[in-house]
């Protein structure tokens, strides 16, 4: 694609590209939540061994690998930011670990109420629960970080840095399963094909498409409000019409 | 009192970004900063102090079923091994950063991460070490039997370090910030270091169990050799962000 | 020797100044004078390379270079508003630790001599904390004679000196200026620099 990405760097020029963008993410993942709940909760059959109390994996899953995922974006950003020192990339990072953070808690959550009948107990220090909640103070120590630091440049590079570190929590999260015989079953969706119904499936997949789309469109609306404030000097921001009106 | 008119040059070495530079920053640092600690011993004592209070609690607040403090025992001295080494942290940057000497560091011709280096193995000797020496003591009071305690220490050992090179890394990204210090220091590291403490407990509680230690044991020493690498490239980072 | 081409400076989200250039051939010095505030720090720890600038390049001996860069740290001795100093160190100790730490291999003897040069010889062996505060400045005077280094960046260097550690302040300048040296000051005290070799940066002017 010979399109020039660069050209996109900058905050001026993000910002509408950004505004234009959330719409069709914002209706898409209406419109995928819809198909995914249609598909999970009438479709889909009724597990053999858990009754119909399995169907909160049609949340639980997505949102759980929308946790991990875009921990591994943010730190993508921060990544970028250390290395080319774009302030976009900061702003990026800044937008997305409010959402993590969300994915992170509805995983958990949805977790618990799954496991109580099907395991018996809310909660169990088993290794992927505790990952995930490890994720989820990792996000929560990003953002703290980010509001201890008032200047927006060193909360910035501090934010990379951390979250950088905490990377290494990802591959942990997700092995975690296959590493210890823990509660939560072996992976069942693999790259080469998957044990489970098809329409199950498909319903996880099309759930994950949505909250993935939710989470861009979000993210975008968010990251404009950060450009916002944070550029509120500059000559492109004082010429667009909503801050004029 | 009258002053000379020149003062005579000293040899500079000819640069500090090779590998005789790591080692000489290394050095600089540990000896500087364990002739710190020696100069304030009483502050190394009231960790310590800190140490055996906080484990003593546990069995104070609870009938001493002996059964019941084994099982505890050494999730008890894990986390009150972790909570002094926390106490301790902010002091690894804070100091130099107040009175400006973490600049000339930051400018020293030896590499930052070498010299970060230093700090932490003096701050491991100092506070990881000595807990890890004490813990067989202390553990008499949760009725170990040996090999767990052997076990005990010997997790301790791989530990501590981690939690030193993690603390080297938030206390230099809360430097100077106003409630920096203790919680957010804490809040930062503590979900890194949460694996430290499940594979270091779990490592006493599987030859409780019967079961070998080997895997927890070499987890923590995955995990050291793995901080050993990447945290004091981390750390450096953050003093520099920090002082810009 | 060292140049500043265009320089801007930010705290947060004010800018404290922009467009400042100035080029020091070795020997030369530059004074940077200006109302508080006014981003004096902010530009000497740019030019000692703690911070980046927010805008424009900084070169030494023609090479562009980055904060932390290599070059910087063996070329620069940089002295900010605090003396760098150990409060349980003694006052010998301290300037040891310092003159190690910039890569210098030093003998007791030198060491001595330097602080014999700046009138601590006989209160080397005190610990820090006792020490004055013009005195504990003198140590740091005394680690720039050592150290040699091509270029100074002295942020408010006469503070707490009586009129003797000026003198010996200025000195020190002029023979480092003398050595083809090149040097930057923060300070409203006149150093008594010869006139063709001294450049003047005013600030917030």
């Amino acid at each position: 694609m010979a399109l020039n990405w660069t050209r996109f760097a900058s905050p001026a020029s993000f910002y509408p590209l950004a505004g234009t963008m959330i719409p069709w993410f914002g209706w898409g993942a209406a419109v995928l939540t819809a198909i995914g709940l249609w598909l999970g909760f009438a479709v889909a059959p009724t597990d053999f061994q858990q009754g119909e109390v399995y169907r909160i994996i049609f949340i639980h899953v997505p949102s759980a690998w929308m946790s991990m995922f875009l921990y591994v974006v943010m730190a993508f950003w921060g990544a970028l930011l250390l290395g080319f020192n774009t302030r976009l990339s900061g702003m990026m990072a800044q937008a997305i670990a409010p959402t993590g953070a969300l994915m992170t808690f509805v995983a958990l959550w949805t977790g618990a109420l799954w496991g109580r009948p099907t395991w018996g107990t809310y909660w169990a220090w088993d290794a992927r629960m505790t990952s995930e909640l490890i994720l989820l103070f990792l996000y929560f120590g990003i953002i703290a970080l980010r509001q201890a630091i008032g200047e927006p440049r060193r909360a910035d590079r501090a934010c990379a840095v951390l979250s950088l570190v905490g990377v290494v929590n990802i591959p942990i999260i997700y092995y975690s399963v296959k590493w210890w015989n823990t509660l939560h079953q072996g992976a069942s969706v693999k790259a080469t094909g998957a044990s489970m119904e098809t329409t199950m499936l498909a319903g996880m997949l099309v759930m994950s498409f949505a909250f993935w789309f939710y989470a861009i469109a979000v993210v975008l609306v968010r990251v404009r409000a950060i450009m916002l404030e944070r550029e509120r000097g500059a000559a492109w921001v004082a010429g667009l019409p909503e801050v004029n009106r | 009192m009258t002053m000379a008119a020149t003062v005579p040059a000293v040899v500079e070495a000819a640069s500090g970004a090779d590998q005789d530079g790591a080692l000489a920053g290394l050095r600089w640092a540990v000896t500087r900063d364990l002739r710190l600690a020696m100069r304030s011993r009483a502050e190394l004592g009231v960790q310590l102090l800190f140490y055996v209070i906080v484990v003593a609690l546990f069995p104070l607040s609870m009938t001493p079923e002996r059964n019941l403090l084994a099982t505890m025992g050494p999730g008890v001295l894990w986390v009150a091994a972790l909570l002094a080494s926390l106490l301790s942290l902010p002091r690894l940057f804070a100091s130099d950063h107040a009175d400006g000497t973490l600049e000339q560091i930051a400018l020293s011709p030896y590499p930052l991460e070498a010299l970060i280096a230093g700090k932490v193995l003096a701050h491991w000797l100092t506070t990881g070490l000595p807990v890890a020496l004490l813990a067989p003591l202390l553990a008499l009071q949760y009725y170990l039997d040996g090999e767990s305690v052997a076990i005990l220490v010997a997790g301790l050992l791989l530990g501590t370090p981690i939690l030193s090179l993690l603390g080297a890394v938030g206390a230099a990204l809360t430097l100077g910030l106003r409630g920096g210090g203790g919680s957010l220091l804490a809040l930062l590291i503590l979900p890194l270091y949460v694996p430290v403490l499940i594979f270091g407990a779990g490592a006493v509680d599987s030859v409780r169990a019967g079961l070998g230690a080997t895997a927890n044991l070499s987890l923590l020493g995955a995990g050291l050799a793995l901080a050993l690498v990447g945290t004091p490239f981390a750390a450096a980072a953050a003093v520099r962000i920090a002082l810009d | 020797m060292l140049e500043a081409h265009d320089l801007a400076g930010r705290r947060g989200h004010a800018e404290l100044f922009a467009g400042v250039g100035f080029r020091l051939a070795p020997g030369e010095a530059i004074v940077v004078t200006g109302p508080n505030g006014t981003g004096k720090t902010t530009l000497l720890r740019m030019l000692a390379g703690l911070s980046a600038p927010a805008a424009g390049e900084i070169r030494l001996n023609g090479k562009s270079i980055a904060p932390f860069s290599p070059e910087l740290r063996s070329s620069v001795a940089y002295a900010g508003h605090l003396p760098a100093l150990k409060d349980e160190l003694t006052a010998e100790e301290n300037l040891t630790s310092l003159v190690h730490l910039a890569g210098a291999k030093a003998t007791e003897p030198s060491l001595r001599a330097a602080l014999d040069a700046v009138a601590l010889g006989r209160k080397r062996t005190l610990p820090a904390r006792v020490l004055s505060a013009g005195q504990r400045r003198r140590i740091g005077l005394a680690r720039l004679a050592v150290l040699r280094r091509p270029v100074w960046v002295l942020d408010e260097p006469v503070t707490a000196l009586d009129s003797a550690g000026v003198d010996l302040l200025a000195r020190l300048v002029h023979e480092h200026l003398d050595r083809g040296g090149v040097a930057v000051l923060a300070t409203h005290q006149s150093l008594g620099l010869e006139p063709g070799r001294v450049q003047s940066l005013v600030l917030g002017g």
